[in-house]
Order: C-alpha cells, then structure tokens, then sequence
C-alpha cells in the first residue's frame, strides 16, 4: 500500500479530475499524518476548550430540576425515556398535580457535571407536553418523605428517636414498628442513620419534591391558580390561572 | 397460521361498536349542513365537504396540510384510512415493504422541502416503519407516520397484529400520538404533519385505533397548527448576535461549517452570500452536501471521517468556527478532545438543545439559519482579513486531492463510475445512495452544486436506503430532474424489491451498484483493525443483479470493465423507466481519506498503513 506500488501509468481516462502523478494502487496521495501540523490546542470530554496542560475531568453536583407538564398520558414515560436514552444520571424523580387542571409537576433530582445539567433542562423543554422547565436554587424548599420499618424489640428507643426527627409511628406489633419522617434529604439521610441500630427490614422514599421560596415562580413564567376546594370541579383551568399579584 | 389468524380479526369487525353505529342513518343531515357550509364560504376545501368518519378527518387532515403523496402498504388496521382514500385527491404509492414507504416519505421530503408522508397497519406494519423512522429522527427529516392500531377497547389484550406503537416509537420521533378521539384525529393529524416541519424538523407518528378511523364524527379538521407547548425562536437574540459577530471579525482563520439545517431551513442562499460576502472558507458537513456549489473556490467539500483533506485541516487550523445548523456528530468531530481545538466556536441552531451538547458554544445563536446568517452579517462593522488563510485552504487543495489510481488493466475502480455519471447527468441531478463504501464515494467523487439533490441516511447510516429513497425522490423532483442511486450489493440486497414500485410506477431511475462482492466498509474495516479476518463480509453469493433486475421488469445492465462504463451509463439514463446496472468493480477498493472512529481530524490516513 505504500507509494512505492504506486503504477506509473497516468488517469487518462478519468474524465473528471487530473490525472495525479503518485495516486498510490489504494489510497490517496499526500503528506503523511506525522508530516502535517498539528496545532496543541485540546478541549475536554465536554468539548470545552481548555489549556493543554490543564487537568480535564469534568465535575459533578447534584440539581433539583422542576418540569410543568401537561397532565396527559404518557408524559411520565416519556421524561424517564428521555433519561434512560441519554444516560442521564437520575437521583429521584416525583410527580404530582399543580393548582391548576390540566398540568402536573414533575421534580428531578440529577447528578450531572454543569452542561449535563444543561442538556437536562434543554433536552426536557423539548419534549412536546412540557410547558416550562426550571433549576431551582440552593434555598429552594425541598422535602422527601420514607417510611421505614424497624425491629420492634426496643419501643421506647425506637419513639424517642422517631420523634427526635420529628416523624410518626404509622404501625406498631410486636416485631415491627414502621414509621414516617418528612424533611429535606439530609434530614432523611440522618435519621435513616439513626434507625440502623435497630435493625432496618425495608425502606420505601419517595424522592425529593420541591418548590422555589417566596414570590419566585418554580419554573420559569409559570402562573399558578388559586385552587379553593369547592371551585375546582367547575371552574375551567383558563379561569383557575391567576398571577402573583392578584 | 396468518389464515387461521386473519378471521379472529374479522370476527372483530363484525361486532365493531363503532361499525354498528354506521348504520344509524344520521349521515344525510350532515351532508347538507357541510354543503351549506361550502356555499357560503366558497372554498373547495376538501374538508368543506364534511367528514362523516373519524377516516375522513384523517384524509381530510392531509389534504388541508397540503400533503400529495403518501407512501405506504394496507392492512387490517389501517384500512378504514384507505377506504377514506378510495374518494380522495392524494396520490398513495404502495411500496413493496413498509421500510421502503418510510425512506421514500423521508427522501420525498428531502427533495421537495415538505414532510413526506408513510402509512403502515398496527404490529408488523408499524414495526417495519421503524428503521425509517429512526432514519429520519437522526437526520432531522420532516416525516409523518400514520400507522393503524387495533381497536382502543383490545388494546393492551395482546390482539392479532398489536403492537405498543406509540412506546416503541417515543424514543425515535419528535412526538408521536395515540388518537382516541374520532372527533379529534384530524386535528390531531394535521398537528403532527406541522409539528414535523415545525422549528427543527423531524419525524412524527399518529397511532389511529381502528375504533377511531371507522367511528361517525363530523367535527371537520381545523388548520394544521402545532401545539403551544412547542415554541421556537425563530429570531436569535441582539446580543448573542452581536457578540458573536465581534468574535468572526476579529478571527484570523474564520471557516464556515453548514450542517444539514442550512439546506432544511432553505438558508442556503444566505449562507452562501455570508461566505462570499466575508471571504470565509466553508466546509459542510454530510448531510449538508450541496448547500455550498462544490466547485467554488471558498468551498471545501465536507469534512468528518471520510470527508475531504483540505477540509479536515482546515477545521484543525480554524480559530473560529461558524457552525450553522449541525449537531457536531462524532463521525464529523473524531474525538471532541481534537476537534477544532483552537477555535472559538460560534454555533447557529434552531433547537437550544445543540447548543454545548457535543463542543461547548463559545458564541451560541439560537434562532433559524437564514435569519441569523444575515443578522450576523448586518451586524459585522467589517470583514475578517482571510487573505492569507484562504490561500492556506487553496493550498491544501492540492496537497490533498481525492485521487484514484486507474490504469486500465486493474479491475473497474467505483470512483471512475461516479464520475462517469457525474459528467453524463445535470447539475441539479439527484443522487441517493445505500450505506457503506460506495456512499462514501458517490459523496467524494460527485461535485454537488445544489441543495437537495444528495439524499443519504447519515446519522442512522441505514443499508438499503437508495432504492426506495431514489423512489420518493423522483416522485418528489421536478420531471426533468435525472435521479440515480449508487448502491452498494449488501445495500441493494436489503430493499430492492422497491425496484417492482419503480417499474410499476414507471419512474425513471439509475441504480447503480457498486459490486465489489462484498459488504465492502466492513472488509476495510476487517482488514484495517481485525488483522484481516473478514467474517460474514463475503458477498460472493449475491444474484446477478442486472438479471435481478429484468425479473422485476427493470432494465438490467452488466458492467465489468472500464471501455463498457460510458455507453452503460448512457443506455441507462436514456431508458425511460427504471434502470439497474451491476458494475462489477475492484473488491480491494477501500475508502480514503479516512479519519479512524475518535480520532483527531488532522490526523486523517490516506491509506491503510497511516491508521
Ligand atoms: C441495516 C444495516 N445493517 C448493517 C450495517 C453495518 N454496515 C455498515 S456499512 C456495511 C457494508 C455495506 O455493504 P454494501 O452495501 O455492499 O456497500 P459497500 O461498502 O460494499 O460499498 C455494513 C454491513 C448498516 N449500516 N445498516
């Protein structure tokens, strides 16, 4: 395959380029790979451009991602295919209705370096039941909720922490106890912790839900209807949506 | 066992709910109300006429969409949608097979700039839709399939020719829909034909239960609109314009890079005039073939794996990269580490999601090509001083041509036969191609000079794509338009039973295979990184195919040396119907240059031992 093989003969019969004097018998002709200039410039996995020398390994952190969405079916499996199909790295996905009929909110939470998270909120905004996507910020109100079922062999203890975290006992017998916490995942984390002495049979979390803090909308623009018990049923969901301001 | 099985599925429609209803005579009522209606509005809206069944919507849907031809094969599930069609104005094309309807939907839209679209019955129908679908989905083809589902009530049950169509196809279409509303359908389908076309293109599914199509309903369908939870920023913002604009003046090494968006969003003529204007060099990628005339100086063909040298170094050199309308795939990037490492990247795309999601945008313009070429323009106080660069690309011209050697005693060479018909055809001539070797050089060795008229699978890199897709291309091209296919055998062994459609239709087209008696990029492949041990990648054992051909009622030609290629490819396009020449060239052949899978572009191999 080198140039060496190469016939001497010439191209005369191809019409459409000049005949090149050193086409090798299969190949082309030309400076070698080595023989080129090659700039030292380098970008990272994420394709930023970065300095040569520098280390590249993109970093993780964790975000709470708010989707609205349009309450209809399908969506759900839609939003999990998307990350499935991605290769998202997904921590805890909710989903619930929002005061308004019709649309649903559906809270991520992802571990991803900054443009995953990107991608996250871009590729989401694109899928067609989906309103409004937000990231929510450090000081967002999150919470979660697990039910754990404990040994029952130590009532007293198990109470007195259940209630160090603020939790419920939902059922107790004589070998199990099960019970309820609520807080934002550190909370949960900790008290998950605490449990561990008493020998923990099964846990059930639900995975973060949370809302932006104050007058902040959650997902960008996103107007919220006053929803009062006996209005529900009749009001359309064009007059359940109000503003902040009303 | 499909005969045993086919009466359950009558047995079906005989107790059909919505069937039953058919017969309670209210039909006439609405008749005179719908003609009433006509009268007074004076259109002749075929929808004016008033739909009696939720097949009717569906048909009417297409024709206010503005759609003519449909491609698609019948069945059980679907045919209420065909008996709607019996009375309709829309030309339908049976295909051989479903696959064959969704590339020729697919290359239909291609060619003509409107979604094709396919139609297909539930289970294998739908199925067989798949791989076109998935074809279009990754080269942002605008495309509507119309599939036929069991009845809503046996959903779920596991029925005869059931399946979940709308769970398989999520993943692969922009957005798909189950209709299980006969008063809705068509708004539903005339909402999925524009939201294909809509902002970025791609393809879109609506799953109609049988339920639906045969059910009454007189609710005729409203303008095709998409829906308004999809929005899209036509126009980009000032501020990334102008920022990015400051960035090209100041560039030293400026290159243009057209992605298949500058040709979808017809912003050809833009892009074209900004790189004239500015004196900036332009590479393309793939499916962006023919958006710059290829034989002007400032183009460089397209760059990527199997792209052009001059190309490839340029976008190794650039110091700032204008990307319009690409989605960096890695087959043009090799390894996103070595890509472009130098520049600063200003990347122009209608969907925000492109933005930094392979290359990180220094210079993000999110809005449609042809608008944003010429903000950008209108904004630049001056040009970039490109003298000495375009110099710099002229020269590597030279230094790297595409070349072939071809003394004439060495079996045919593939290269010499694409140039063959690249000198007997038109500048606007349309080629199609299967996956493969003989893609790469019908796309190296031709010299495009206008949008549309290269029509190839590129994301998906689909084998058997050419035929049917050369069979929605010439449906979709002007009459005097020559439309030729370069096909590889394994590619034409796939899906040349379409050639029957083209003979039936009478379309005028040039296949030609390039044999080289294998499945030929895997042999290279083989052969440069598994120590030549070329497992399953003989294909000796293939038909004769110029015999293949007659059998179909095609014309067939044989080829096998280079004194018989000229008056071959005349015979050919002179036919008047389909024709089908089996050039039998150098098995050895290989594709170059050749950038290996995550490798840098610069670093481009020009024969086997520079990999
Ligand atoms: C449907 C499908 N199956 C398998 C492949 C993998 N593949 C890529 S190129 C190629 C060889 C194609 O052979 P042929 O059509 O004869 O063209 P040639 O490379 O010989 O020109 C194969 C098998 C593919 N791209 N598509």
């Amino acid at each position: 395959m080198s140039s060496e093989d190469a016939p001497d003969e010439g191209t005369d019969s191809n019409p459409g380029t000049e005949p090149h004097p050193e086409v090798p018998r299969n190949g082309m002709p030309g400076p070698s790979p080595d023989e080129r200039p090659h700039p030292s410039g380098r970008r990272n996995a994420k394709g930023i451009r970065i300095d040569p020398e520098a280390e590249a390994e993109p970093e993780y952190r964790s975000a709470v991602v708010s989707a609205l969405v349009e309450h209809e079916p399908g969506v759900l499996s839609r939003v999990s295919g998307l990350f499935s199909r991605r290769q998202f790295n997904i921590e805890s996905l909710t989903v619930g209705p929002t005061t308004v009929e019709g649309h649903a909110r559906i809270t991520l939470v992802v571990e991803e370096t900054d443009p995953g998270i990107d991608q996250v909120k871009k590729q989401l905004a694109k899928l067609k039941p989906v309103i409004q996507v937000g990231e929510l910020d450090d000081d967002a109100v999150r919470a979660e909720l697990v039910v754990l079922k404990v040994r029952g062999e130590e009532p007293d203890k198990v109470q007195a922490i259940t209630e160090m975290y603020e939790g419920r006992t939902l059922d107790a017998g004589p070998r199990t106890i099960t019970v309820q916490i609520t807080g934002d995942q550190q909370k949960i984390d900790d008290a998950i912790d605490a449990f561990r002495q008493f020998g923990i049979i099964e846990i059930a979390r639900t995975g973060q839900t949370a809302l932006a803090r104050g007058d902040t909308p959650t997902t960008p623009g996103e107007e919220p209807g006053h929803a009062k018990e006996s209005e529900q049923e009749s009001e359309s969901a064009e007059t359940q949506t109000g503003t902040y301001d009303d | 066992m499909s005969e045993r099985a086919t009466p359950t599925t009558d047995q079906t429609e005989e107790t059909d709910p919505a069937e039953a209803a058919d017969e309670t005579g209210e039909t006439t009522d609405r008749s005179a109300d719908a003609a009433g209606e006509t009268a007074a509005t004076g259109t002749e809206s075929p929808a004016d006429t008033g739909v009696e069944t939720g097949a009717e919507a569906v048909v009417a849907a297409l024709e206010d969409a503005g759609a003519e031809t449909l491609f698609g094969v019948q069945g059980g599930a679907i045919m209420p949608v065909y008996d709607a069609l019996y009375d309709s104005e829309l030309t339908h094309v049976t295909m051989a097979h479903e696959q064959g309807a969704a590339h020729a939907a697919d290359a239909y839209g291609v060619v003509s700039g409107d979604p094709g679209v396919c139609l297909a019955t539930s289970g294998p129908g739908a199925t067989n839709l798949v791989t076109g679908i998935a074809d279009a989905d990754m080269d942002s083809d605008a495309m509507l399939a119309l599939t036929g589902q069991v009845p809503s009530q046996m959903v779920g049950s596991d029925a005869f020719q059931e399946t979940d169509t709308t769970g398989v196809t999520a993943p692969i279409t922009k957005h798909n829909y189950f209709a299980g509303d006969p008063d809705t359908v068509g708004d539903t389908v005339g909402e999925a034909f524009a939201l294909s076309a809509e902002g970025r293109p791609g393809p879109t599914l609506v799953d109609l239960p049988k339920d639906t199509t045969l059910a009454e309903t007189d609710s005729d369908p409203g303008p095709a609109e998409t829906p308004e939870t999809y929005s899209v920023e036509e126009d980009p913002d000032d501020e990334q314009v102008a920022v990015a604009a400051r960035a090209v003046e100041r560039a030293e090494k400026p290159l243009l890079l057209f992605g298949g968006g500058v040709v979808k969003s017809d912003a050809c003529q833009e892009a074209r005039g900004f790189a004239i204007d500015h004196g900036i060099p332009v590479a393309t990628t793939m499916p962006a073939i023919g958006s710059m005339p290829e034989d002007h100086e400032l183009c460089l063909s397209w760059a990527g794996m199997h792209g052009t040298g001059y190309a490839n170094m340029a976008i190794t050199h650039t110091d700032c990269l204008i990307a319009v309308g690409t989605r960096f795939d890695d087959r043009l990037t090799g390894g996103v580490e070595t890509f472009a490492p130098e520049a600063e990247v200003v990347h122009v795309d209608i969907d925000p999601a492109e933005i930094s999601k392979n290359v990180h945008a220094d210079y993000p313009v999110v809005g449609d090509a042809g608008t944003a070429i010429e903000r950008l323009s209108a904004e630049m106080d001056r040009s970039p001083r490109t003298r000495e660069w375009r110099e710099q690309c002229q020269s590597w011209k030279d230094e790297y041509p595409l070349a072939y050697a071809t003394p004439e005693d060495e079996p045919l060479k593939p290269q010499f036969v694409v140039e063959a018909f690249d000198e007997a055809t038109d500048d606007d001539a349309i080629v199609t191609t299967g996956v493969g070797q003989h893609q790469m050089w019908a796309a190296q060795f031709w010299t495009y000079k206008s949008p549309r008229t290269w029509v190839s699978s590129h994301g998906l890199g689909t084998m058997g794509y050419g035929v049917p897709a050369a069979v929605g291309a010439r449906i979709a091209a002007d009459d005097d338009q020559q439309v030729v296919c370069f096909d590889g055998d394994g590619s034409f062994l796939m899906t040349m039973q379409e050639i029957s459609v083209a003979v039936r239709e009478n379309l005028d087209i040039t296949v030609a295979v390039l044999n080289n008696r294998y499945i030929g990029m895997v042999r290279q492949w083989q052969d440069a990184f598994f120590e030549g041990r070329q497992m399953a990648a003989d294909y000796d054992w293939c038909p004769e195919f110029d015999k293949m051909a007659e059998a179909f009622g095609a014309k067939g030609l044989r080829v096998d040396d280079y004194d018989e290629v000229a008056d071959a490819v005349e015979a050919a396009l002179n036919y008047d119907g389909p024709a089908v020449i089996d050039f039998h060239i150098d098995p050895a052949e290989n594709v170059y240059p050749m950038v290996p899978s995550g490798g840098a572009n610069g670093k481009f191999a020009l024969s086997e031992d520079q990999l």
